[in-house]
């Protein structure tokens, strides 16, 4: 008798979930992913959807001793248990297949999100697909100011923006004025001539009003490619600024740190956007000479010290894909976790709920691998609580050296005359 | 505008221009013997960067001293490759000559790929590397070993083809292959030959760039295209025409990079290139 009316309730709410059809209880939820996986960057591209593989794996798995939101339990509690269903497409590194696979992705394989896409140029054009069909899109990524400066509905992005990445700049130095009797002052920008270095120049040139303090020296631009870069170096020398901005990519990065050194240009502190200073190849190709320079990074995982989780992902990342994680898969891993928490909250599969959720996210800081105070997105979609940091390279080693609270080791500023 | 920035930006000039030099005089060596153009000339130049780079990091042979070995190993894998790729080619159509040296470059650019990866090396601490300090001026040592060794090499060149009998026989065989035929000339190992010395070239320029660039899959790009250019502009075929017209271009990208702008550093060699093109299609010292 007792036992018919328990169970009278509970075959109700079945048949009501099975009537909804909305979310059965063990349906995987099906997120799609956009990413390079064939031609030049297909490595990068491997390494970026490895990140959202292992978060995948992390929800759907049980790790009881891994402290982060969906480790320990199997699914999405908030969908009972629901699995994630990681589709990956291939676009290639062309923003028309990017389009094409967006398609795809959202009419035949009915995914409740899409996740992607590395290169800026294929998240436009995927993320106007989603815009148009409704579904909600987010970039751990892909930095292209541009990208939510669209008044898109659907887009969220979780890195910052190339324009915030400059902004990093100036804190810093703002940071170390602090202490100082001599500020520094002026600064040079040295910048390769593609869309990445224009970009960023741009940027940087953007935020001297915000910080009244520094002053714009030269602004030197170069063709990628160049055999020889004496006169860069000259016209810097006569400029004397009191630090160098750069955005090189690998190649040209060791031709300045060389020239810099023959022609002994000794500003305060060259600091650098992009890995490009603080590579193995730079490194390998310049020795000793290597040491001092400052790069802004999205993740070290020097980071572990003050967050064991970060050391846990980054050794389990390396134990299942053989290769040690780095900021890029660091960023689509978190952008991976952000859009299953809100998948959660929001209780359904239904993408106008998964938007709300998304723009609805406050995720603090210690939920994360990343050294952000968080994450929570301002109306056009962009997470506002991101924080770079600086890696300088000391004695051959990258150490984070920036923000202070998080540092490793001690800053070298300003960076010692070459000998 | 002191005199210390005048004299260091001159030898910078000197230095870069003297490799373009070095490289054209290669190109332009091959083309006046057999009047064939080599597509791959900047493979050669990434094979003799890779050559003097393992060299070093293998023997520790320093790039001055691996030099000579470096131009003897270009020579012997330029008379290889016309003996095993450009003599069949040869009595064929123009295109498959094109095709064949396109070819060369495609597969010489993904086997350095396969075998060394798509990585950056370079050669830390050559016995060349640092400056000299002449009052205020400081000369960057590569640069002026650039200086030396290439115009050296363009000097042995030039006694090589205009003062040996073996320099009459390649002008010979250039002129008239089958004339010289007739005179006991084989103009097949003159055409070897040519492309041996030619590679040599490239190889002396590959081993002094080492010291202060670095080796990847493509750097041959980065300075065959000027080489071209500076073929064309001295005149095909002109030795002293591409030694003039490189140390024009080499002089003329730094003096524009200093005054005017660095991304514009290119352009008034590729506009003196365009204005020699359209007023002396033959080059500045071109025959014809």
């Amino acid at each position: 008798m007792f036992r018919k009316r328990r169970i009278i309730p509970v075959v109700v709410a079945a048949a009501l979930a099975l009537a909804g059809g909305d979310v059965l209880a063990a349906d995987p939820v099906k997120v799609g992913a956009l990413y390079p996986l064939s031609g030049q960057v297909a490595k990068s591209g491997e390494d970026t959807l490895n990140g959202i593989r292992l978060a995948i794996e992390i929800i759907n798995k049980d790790y009881p001793d891994l402290k982060m939101p969906f480790a320990a339990g199997e699914g999405l509690p908030g969908l009972n248990g629901a699995l994630i269903e990681l589709v990956a497409a291939d676009h290639q590194g062309s923003p028309e297949i990017g389009m094409a696979e967006a398609e795809r992705l959202i009419v035949q394989e009915k995914v409740a999100a899409l996740i992607g896409a590395f290169h800026s140029s294929v998240a436009a054009t995927s993320s106007q697909v989603a815009e148009r069909m409704g579904t909600p899109y987010i970039s751990g990524e892909s930095e292209a100011s541009t990208l939510t400066e669209r008044g898109y509905r659907w887009f969220f992005r979780t890195t910052p923006s190339s324009r915030t990445q400059a902004r990093d700049f100036f804190v810093f130095l703002r940071d170390l004025n602090k202490n100082r009797d001599a500020p520094i002052k002026t600064i040079a920008v040295v910048h390769e001539n593609t869309l990445w270095g224009q970009e960023f120049a741009k940027s940087v040139a953007g935020y001297f009003k915000e910080f009244s303090e520094f002053q714009p020296s030269i602004v030197v631009g170069y063709q990628q490619g160049t055999s020889d870069v004496t006169s860069e170096v000259q016209r810097l020398i006569a400029a004397k600024p009191d630090v160098v901005f750069h955005a090189s990519y690998d190649a040209e990065a060791i031709l300045f740190a060389r020239t810099y050194k023959q022609f002994n240009f000794n500003p305060q502190g060259v600091l650098a956007i992009g890995a490009a200073f603080g590579s193995n190849a730079f490194r390998d190709a310049l020795g000793p000479d290597a040491n001092y320079f400052l790069v802004r990074e999205h993740w070290s995982r020097d980071l572990a010290d003050r967050n064991p989780l970060v050391g846990q992902v980054a050794k389990m990342y390396r134990e299942r894909f053989g290769k040690d994680m780095d900021g890029t898969p660091a960023r689509a891993f978190t952008a991976m976790m952000v859009l299953a928490d809100a998948i959660n909250r929001a209780g359904s599969t239904e993408p106008e709920k998964i938007r709300a959720a998304l723009a609805a996210t406050r995720m603090p800081p210690e939920a994360t691998i990343m050294p952000w105070e968080g994450v929570q997105f301002d109306e056009t979609g962009q997470n506002t609580l991101t924080r770079g940091i600086f890696v300088q390279t000391l004695d051959g080693v990258p150490k984070m050296v920036w923000p202070a609270e998080l540092a490793v080791a001690k800053l070298v500023w300003p960076r010692p005359v070459w000998r | 505008m002191s005199d210390q920035l005048i004299a260091q930006l001159v030898v910078s000039g000197l230095g870069m221009g003297f490799i373009f030099a070095l490289i054209a005089i290669g190109l332009t060596l091959i083309y006046g013997v057999m009047e064939v153009v080599n597509f791959a000339h900047g493979e050669f130049l990434m094979i003799g960067m890779y050559a003097s780079y393992l060299a070093y990091v293998t023997w520790g042979a320093d790039p001055v001293v691996s030099l000579p070995f470096i131009a003897l190993l270009m020579f012997v894998f330029g008379v290889a490759v016309y003996y095993l790729l450009i003599r069949r080619v040869l009595t064929g159509s123009m295109h498959a000559q094109i095709f064949a040296t396109f070819g060369l470059m495609v597969f010489l650019q993904a086997a350095a790929q396969f075998f060394m990866g798509a990585d950056y090396f370079a050669i830390q601490n050559s016995w060349l590397s640092g400056v000299i300090t002449i009052g205020d001026v400081v000369l960057p040592m590569p640069q002026i070993a650039a200086v030396v060794g290439a115009s050296l090499a363009t000097l042995l060149l030039y006694a090589l083809v205009f003062r040996t009998s073996l320099g009459r026989q390649l002008r010979a065989a250039a002129q008239d292959a089958q004339a010289a035929s007739t005179l006991g000339i084989n103009p097949s190992t003159m055409y070897a030959l040519a492309w041996g010395f030619g590679s040599a070239c490239v190889g002396v320029a590959a081993s002094l760039l080492s010291n202060f660039y670095y080796v990847f899959p493509r750097v041959g790009a980065v300075f065959v295209l000027l080489a071209y250019v500076a073929v064309a502009l001295g005149g095909f075929g002109s030795i002293h025409g591409a030694l003039v017209a490189g140390l024009l271009i080499g002089l003329l990208q730094v003096a524009m990079g200093f005054f005017v702008s660095s991304e514009l550093k290119f352009v008034p060699v590729y506009m003196l290139y365009l204005a020699v093109v359209l007023l002396r299609p033959r080059g500045l010292f071109g025959r014809m």
